[in-house]
């Protein structure tokens, strides 16, 4: 019988002999991961059900990233109560100033394997889709289940096979790639489904760029985004993981609900354009658009990818007079990383912003949210209407060079422009 | 287990597609921790006049793809402690609708009733039998897979766990 990798992976951590998609199955957890919003409700509610130890402590990790340096006594108390709960339960707790946005520390640090059942409290836990997991959001209740048995329940997903083929174009980054896929399947296309990647423009993909691809896979409504892992997911792990593994891809003939094509070679950068994901535009129809703050990083695009090329911008260049500039390395490697290659100094200079790791003002949360009237573009996941403070702002999804280019022309350009004209 | 009844209240309509949870509870709120005061931000960024009619049993009817984008169990947790029986919709972001089921707040699919609900209809909803009257007018609704019907009448996974735990 010809399976689908998603159905594969969860046929290895299910009792049910078999499975099709519409059947609900408990599904066994390798790793289960919260944060300082989603941890304190599990941990209460874990305690309800009557279960006082997780089922496994090598297999749970706590991430204090979202209100994080804490905004208000409230916020301190939520990763007050992660750090003492993670202490007393014995699970990995990266605090403050250790680790870093959760997806890009459990990545980083070698958490997860393809292959892998990934449960978090973090609706964007599907980026680890980029190493070949099916990692998939849950709600604080669900993750107190998985901290308490190991498992959650489940309803077997179909898949929509996305293939990628050519080569991508200058200045485009997963993130465009990601967009693509949302604009041709909506909002609620993926509903229920799971989104598998693949084609060879999918396998010239870096991680750092197939995460920024999983990343959104939730925006197109899917429970992951996947992968199959191969050896550009080898390499990255090396090094990183003692863990074994084996590459898995769908069968030939396994039955995928939907097909969909994305060809690189004709695509170019996208924006999605306020308030929603899946109000995508092209570059070119989003140019002279005033903006008042750019904001690079978060779980999807603060990587040293991302960075880099918004130094490019950057380097010799200042952000304009209108507008304000925040970066956001994921991690604390990832900052470390950046000031070793001069790249920090170049953002200072430019008279950027360098925030620590943090969830911050990509959900509002706090370290530079937007005033009512203002326009942003945000290499972040998603622009709802008031995603990132005022209700009355607009937020724009872009890759990292469309998003520097903006900070410093204080409007939307093609960052080629900016690269042409003199330096200021 | 809870005795299986119908459901009934009166409707709150959000007449439109795609609501996203960042409307229904913005980030900068996520940080209280008691649904008795979650409650008062529910709506926040959508239309917060909607807390007005969240007098007594209240069923919220929605349209397509409702609940998409985070996690948050704020939302399902305010809308329980707002008195809210029911969220009848026309489609169900996936985490938002599996939130709901663990609480045990019933969530149910039915296209052609959340079309004809103006706001206040008197809803009665019986998962039972798959249907969902809108002030008297009978409408097929989605089945509910058993799974999830009896979690959402045990009272959500927090009970479901409970028994298991109990059964060893």
């Amino acid at each position: 019988m010809s399976r689908t990798l998603a159905e594969k992976i969860l046929l290895a951590h299910t009792e049910a002999e078999e499975i099709q998609p519409g059947d609900i199955v408990m599904i066994r957890c390798d790793l289960v991961m919260a944060n300082d919003i989603s941890g304190s409700v599990a941990f209460r509610e874990m305690e309800r059900m009557g279960v006082p130890r997780v089922f496994d402590p090598s297999k749970v990790l706590m991430v204090a990233d979202h209100f994080m340096p804490a905004k208000d006594a409230k916020s301190a108390e939520l990763q007050r109560i992660l750090k003492t709960w993670s202490k007393d339960q014995g699970v990995a707790f990266y605090d403050q100033g250790r680790g870093g946005i959760e997806h890009a520390v459990m990545v980083e640090d070698g958490w997860v394997v393809p292959g892998d059942v990934v449960a978090g409290g973090d609706s964007h836990t599907c980026t680890h889709g980029a190493l070949g997991a099916f990692a998939t959001g849950l709600g604080s209740t669900d993750v107190a289940a998985c901290l308490a048995f190991g498992e959650f329940w489940q309803s077997v997903p179909a898949t929509i096979r996305v293939e990628f083929t050519g080569s991508k174009q200058p200045f485009v980054s997963g993130k465009d790639l990601i967009l693509a896929v949302i604009a041709e399947l909506g909002v609620g296309g993926g509903t229920n489904h799971v989104l598998e990647f693949v084609g060879d423009g999918a396998e010239a993909l870096t991680i750092d760029e197939r995460l920024a691809v999983s990343n959104l896979a939730v925006e197109a409504g899917s429970e992951t985004g996947i992968f199959p892992a191969d050896e550009v997911t080898r390499e990255y792990l090396e090094g990183r993981t003692d863990r074994t593994w084996t590459p898995e891809r769908s069968d030939p003939g396994a039955p995928f609900a939907r097909e969909v094509r994305i060809d690189l070679d004709a695509l170019g950068p996208l924006i999605a354009m306020p308030h929603s994901p899946g109000n995508v535009a092209s570059l070119d129809d989003a140019i002279g658009i005033p903006i008042d703050q750019a904001y690079i990083g978060n779980c999807s695009n603060g990587t040293m990818t991302d960075l880099r090329q918004a130094a490019q911008l950057f380097e010799g260049r200042t952000v304009h007079e209108r507008c304000r500039a925040i970066i956001v390395p994921a991690t604390a490697k990832i900052y470390r990383e950046a000031l070793a290659e001069g790249l920090i100094d170049t953002f200072v200079e430019a008279g950027a912003v360098v925030s620590t790791p943090t969830c911050g003002a990509c959900f509002g949360g706090g370290m530079g949210v937007l005033a009512a009237g203002e326009k942003a573009i945000a290499t972040t996941n998603r622009n709802f209407k008031g995603r990132m403070g005022s209700p009355e702002a607009e937020v724009h999804l872009a890759n990292s060079w469309v998003a520097a280019a903006a900070a410093v022309a204080g409007e939307i350009v093609d960052p080629q422009d900016v690269l042409d004209a003199v330096p200021a | 287990m809870t005795a299986a009844r119908a459901i009934e209240g009166s409707a709150i309509v959000i007449d439109q597609d795609d609501v996203d949870t960042d409307v229904l509870y913005p980030g900068s709120f996520l940080n209280i921790p008691d649904p008795d005061q979650k409650k008062n931000h529910l709506f926040e960024g959508l239309d917060p006049s909607l807390r007005d009619q969240l007098v007594g049993d209240t069923v919220l009817v929605v349209g397509e793809n409702f609940g998409m984008g985070s996690s948050r169990e704020h939302v399902p947790q305010a809308m329980k402690a707002a008195g809210i029986q029911c969220v009848l919709g026309k489609s169900f972001a996936r985490i938002f609708e599996r939130n709901c089921v663990n609480l045990g707040l019933m969530i149910i699919t039915a296209p052609e009733a959340a079309k004809a609900a103006r706001p206040g209809a008197q809803i009665r909803v019986d998962a039972h039998a798959g249907t969902v009257d809108v002030d008297g007018v009978s409408f097929e609704a989605r089945p509910l897979p058993p799974f999830m019907l009896d979690m959402i009448e045990a009272g959500g996974l927090v009970p479901w766990a409970q028994r298991r735990v109990a059964a060893g």
